[in-house]
């Protein structure tokens, strides 16, 4: 009896399992977690030097036009205006995603609701191809193809935010694509078979229950493809001009904020004034992403199925 | 079932463990003999990195590292002294928030600078007023110095780089070009100007390629020859810094790179200018100095 | 009647922006490989790459481009896995468990060179790794798991959870409902995550230029012995991969041969992702099979 009872109050190997399962788990999490702190503490605390340290004017620096490192202004402050910067950035990943995300919802529901066994075939294998070309590619392409295009029709150097949209268009698709169909597939198929046999349409279904199921995973599909698009440095820099002036148009030479940070920053000095303002460069980044992840939640909440 | 699972675990581990043990044991003592490590401006990177094959290749169990990064980074980096030698195309006074007083300056090569334009703009000869009213601005139009109907498009190099600093001082007369298209590396600024109608910027000379065409300044012809004499004046030294007199293997590989062996032939292959034919001396704050022969 | 006919208008819209998406995509292939594929041969494929003259090859940089991607992978894909898990399956819908989403998010949008800074200041300079595989591994790393986490994440969620309830019914705790039930369910999908990143490592070169270092030093692929510097297994070496190999030679290259070295290699990329692609496909189809009893 005794050792019946002692097996019972033992706890079983199975709760040990558990419990040692939920600690990796979580361990494997609250590493990410730090790493991410780290990362935004390393930017934030060299980006913030900027102002705290050579005291420039933080409201200057947001909405000063030139940007010139290591030229003063008559008054003694240091030339750093990130307007054109911040709206070419912005511009460009915001215009990216608007061209982006009608395709990919369009090509993810051809791959999964229309044609399922030839778009999942083809489709799907290509675009997780395209994910691996190195973004310097894209920007040759972009050279190549893309600028002489838009040099010819529209007039103007070619390079601009036009060039950068449509380079950005295309790196951004394939991610984008695949996760929009990530998350159409992960809607649950009685969902459908329960629209269609109310007597809706193919497109009555899609556009009423799977889109509006799928809408918090489409909006996270568009969010990382902003995310690549407002980090990508190497292809944007290449068709965009960089010339630190506020776009005119969407062909005059203009800027965004990698492009400006990954050429400035291997030709400063770690810690002087002007690697200090690439840095707050870095900063108003990171910042503007979580401005644009927020937004996007905000609507992801609004606009889902419940 | 599981007792089994384990086993396996403990075979494969100890497997590995062995293995790695037998590697470390037999490993070859001779290439940790010394290592060190140089790392800044991308100009200079491929002739430190060819001299430092061939150095590991006659002195062996040395070994060099190379790496890129921009002279900024090289500068910071010899600064804090992280690395062995700090490559930068510009003097360390140049530099804002560096205290160059702890560092000393190994000049290993002079490099040309050369404006370039597209081919199609039929300029080959331009003189300094005018080449500084083009980066300026004052002109818009290749037609106003004698060229075709083709509007003219600036390219920069980065703010901060090391062929900017150089090219304004010295073909700009100190004037600042106007704000317009920046591009980082040579490579990249060469295939825009040859792609793009109207364009100009510059770059050094082992970059000058059929594709684009090379200005002359005031009639001098962008040659090594010139450089030498200064009769071409755009031009700069490639710096390998160390912090403090150098030492051991550093010293013994700068002295390498400066013999007249590299001189003649790797400097010479890669399109620098060799050091030690020039017949001037340049000081940081542009003061000349006619260079007896060393 | 309207009804059918809006069905049919969209049905066409369907397929015109999928065909639309495809020729796009069709032409970037052929673009790249039309380019590079007159360039290979196997002396292209096997030789050391030259600095100044022509007729150079890449073997160095594939080769380093794979031993990054295994150790960036090896690295990073327990991570994720084990934070996907957590945040699917033991995570309670709170605001702690929003603000980590947001934060994993927002580390995916961070530019890849401020990644490669932080990579460079903390393992090459702080940790005295030095410009290695190592170091390039680890802010790979860095820049994978947002992406890894979250596909893990949503691999997961979409198993229905009946499995999850059969599961526990039968009596297995939740781990083991997660590792013998749902997790062996979500391979293929997982899989697909796994192999985005994994192409996304592969042409990745703003995040290496200052962690894993822009130069190729000779290695000899006879000495298997990881202690050695001149050894391929060493992970303290300086290693060029492909993507950062043609990054330099379109931005600083002085070979004669550039933009066809350039095209080959970018073509040689794309070949590779393609071949990595389908082996992992393959492997995760005979996986999925195994472990589920599917046919």
């Amino acid at each position: 009896m005794d050792k019946i009872k002692t097996q019972l109050q033992q706890t079983s190997q199975a709760t040990h399992s558990e419990r040692r399962g939920r600690l990796i788990s979580l361990s494997a999490l609250s590493l990410i977690v730090l790493v991410v702190i780290a990362i935004f503490w390393f930017v934030a605390t060299k980006g913030l030097a900027t102002f705290f340290e050579n005291h420039v004017d933080f409201w200057s620096f947001l909405s000063g036009k030139t940007w010139d490192p290591g030229v003063k202004n008559a008054s003694g402050q240091p030339l750093f205006g990130a307007l054109p910067m911040i709206v070419g950035s912005f511009l460009i990943t915001v215009l990216a995603a608007l061209v982006a995300t009608p395709f990919a919802i369009g090509t993810a529901v051809f791959m999964n609701e229309i044609e399922p066994r030839h778009g999942a075939k083809i489709i799907q294998p290509v675009t997780e191809l395209l994910v691996g070309i190195p973004s310097v590619v894209y920007g040759f392409i972009g050279l190549s193809v893309v600028v002489p295009l838009v040099r010819n029709t529209f007039g103007g150097s070619g390079f601009g935010i036009l060039s950068g949209t449509v380079v950005l268009f295309i790196m951004i698709l394939p991610t984008v694509t695949s996760m929009t169909a990530d998350a159409l597939k992960s809607v649950p198929r009685y969902y459908r078979e329960a629209s269609l046999a109310l007597g809706a349409t193919r497109w009555q279904t899609i556009y009423k229950v799977v889109l509006r199921a799928a809408t918090p995973g489409i909006l996270t599909a568009v969010v990382f493809g902003m995310a690549r698009a407002f980090g990508e440095a190497l292809a944007v820099q290449m068709v965009v001009g960089n010339a630190a002036l506020l776009p005119q148009n969407l062909v005059s030479p203009s800027s965004t904020l990698t492009s400006v940070l990954t050429q400035g920053i291997g030709n400063t000095v770690m810690g002087s004034l002007q690697n200090n303002a690439l840095w707050s460069l870095a900063l108003v980044l990171l910042v503007m992403s979580l401005v644009f992840n927020l937004v996007i939640r905000l609507i992801g909440r609004k606009g889902a199925l419940r | 079932m599981r007792k089994r699972r384990i086993g396996a675990m403990i075979g494969v581990i100890l497997v590995i463990g062995g293995l790695l043990g037998i590697g470390y044991q037999t490993r070859a003592k001779s290439a940790t003999g010394g290592s060190i490590t140089a790392v800044g401006s991308t100009a200079l990177q491929p002739l430190v990195e060819a001299a430092g094959e061939q150095y590991s290749g006659e002195k062996l169990g040395v070994f060099i590292n190379v790496q890129g990064g921009g002279s900024g980074t090289g500068l910071s980096q010899i600064q804090e002294g992280a690395v062995a030698i700090g490559n930068s195309d510009v003097f360390a006074e140049e530099q804002a928030g560096l205290k160059p007083s702890n560092l000393v300056d190994h000049r290993v090569a002079v490099v040309g600078i050369v404006p370039i334009i597209n081919k199609e703009t039929g300029v080959t000869n331009l003189s300094t007023a005018d080449l500084q009213k083009v980066f300026d601005g004052t002109y818009t139009n290749w037609q106003q110095v004698g060229g075709k109907n083709v509007p003219i498009t600036i390219v920069n190099r980065a703010q901060g780089s090391g062929t900017r600093a150089t090219f304004e001082r010295w073909a700009l007369g100190g004037h600042k070009a106007k704000t317009a298209q920046e591009q980082d590396s040579s490579g990249m600024v060469r295939s825009l100007v040859s792609t793009t109608p109207g364009a100009i910027s510059y770059v050094a000379f082992s970059y000058v390629n059929k594709s684009v065409q090379a200005l002359s300044l005031n009639h001098v012809t962008p040659t090594n020859e010139n450089v030498e004499q200064n009769r071409w004046r755009v031009w700069s030294y490639e710096h390998m810094y160390t912090k403090g007199q150098p030492t051991g293997v550093t010293k013994d590989f700068l002295a390498y790179i400066m013999s007249p062996k590299i001189q003649a032939t790797l400097v010479h292959q890669l399109g620098y200018i060799r050091i030690d034919q020039m017949q001037v001396d340049r000081s940081v704050d542009g003061h000349i100095t006619p260079q007896t022969q060393r | 009647m309207k009804a059918k006919t809006a069905d049919k208008i969209a049905t066409a819209v369907f397929y015109a922006v999928a065909g639309l998406v495809v020729l796009i995509l069709a032409f970037l292939l052929g673009y790249i490989l039309l380019a590079g594929l007159p360039k290979l041969s196997w002396h292209f494929l096997a030789a050391p790459a030259q600095a100044f003259s022509a007729g150079g090859g890449i073997g160095i940089q594939l080769f380093n481009s794979f031993y990054l991607l295994v150790l960036a992978m090896l690295i990073s894909f327990p991570i994720a896995l084990g934070a996907g898990i957590y945040l699917n399956e033991y995570a309670k819908q709170n605001w702690i468990t929003n603000v980590v989403r947001t934060a994993i998010e927002i580390l995916s949008s961070l530019p890849s060179v401020v990644v490669g800074l932080f990579g460079f200041l903390l393992f090459v300079v702080q940790f005295k790794l030095g410009f290695s595989i190592l170091s390039g591994a680890l802010a790979l790393t860095f820049f994978n798991l947002p992406l890894l986490t979250r596909s893990v994440e949503t691999s997961l969620a979409s198993i229905p959870n009946l499995q999850r309830e059969a599961g526990l019914a039968l009596g297995l705790s939740r781990w083991e409902t997660v590792t013998k039930v749902i997790l062996p369910a979500a391979v293929p999908s997982i899989l697909t995550g796994v192999i985005l990143s994994a192409g996304r490592v592969f042409g990745e070169a703003a995040a290496l230029i200052y962690t894993s270092g822009q130069s190729a030093p000779a290695l000899n692929f006879a000495d298997w012995n990881p202690f050695n510097i001149a050894s391929p297994l060493n992970p303290l070496r300086p290693a060029e991969t492909l993507a950062v190999h043609i990054w330099k030679i379109n931005s600083e290259g002085i070979m004669p041969d550039a933009s066809a070295v350039s095209a080959g290699a970018s073509a040689v990329l794309v070949i590779a992702v393609l071949l990595f692609n389908f082996l992992a496909r393959w492997l995760g189809n005979r996986l999925y099979k195994r472990l589920t009893a599917n046919d």
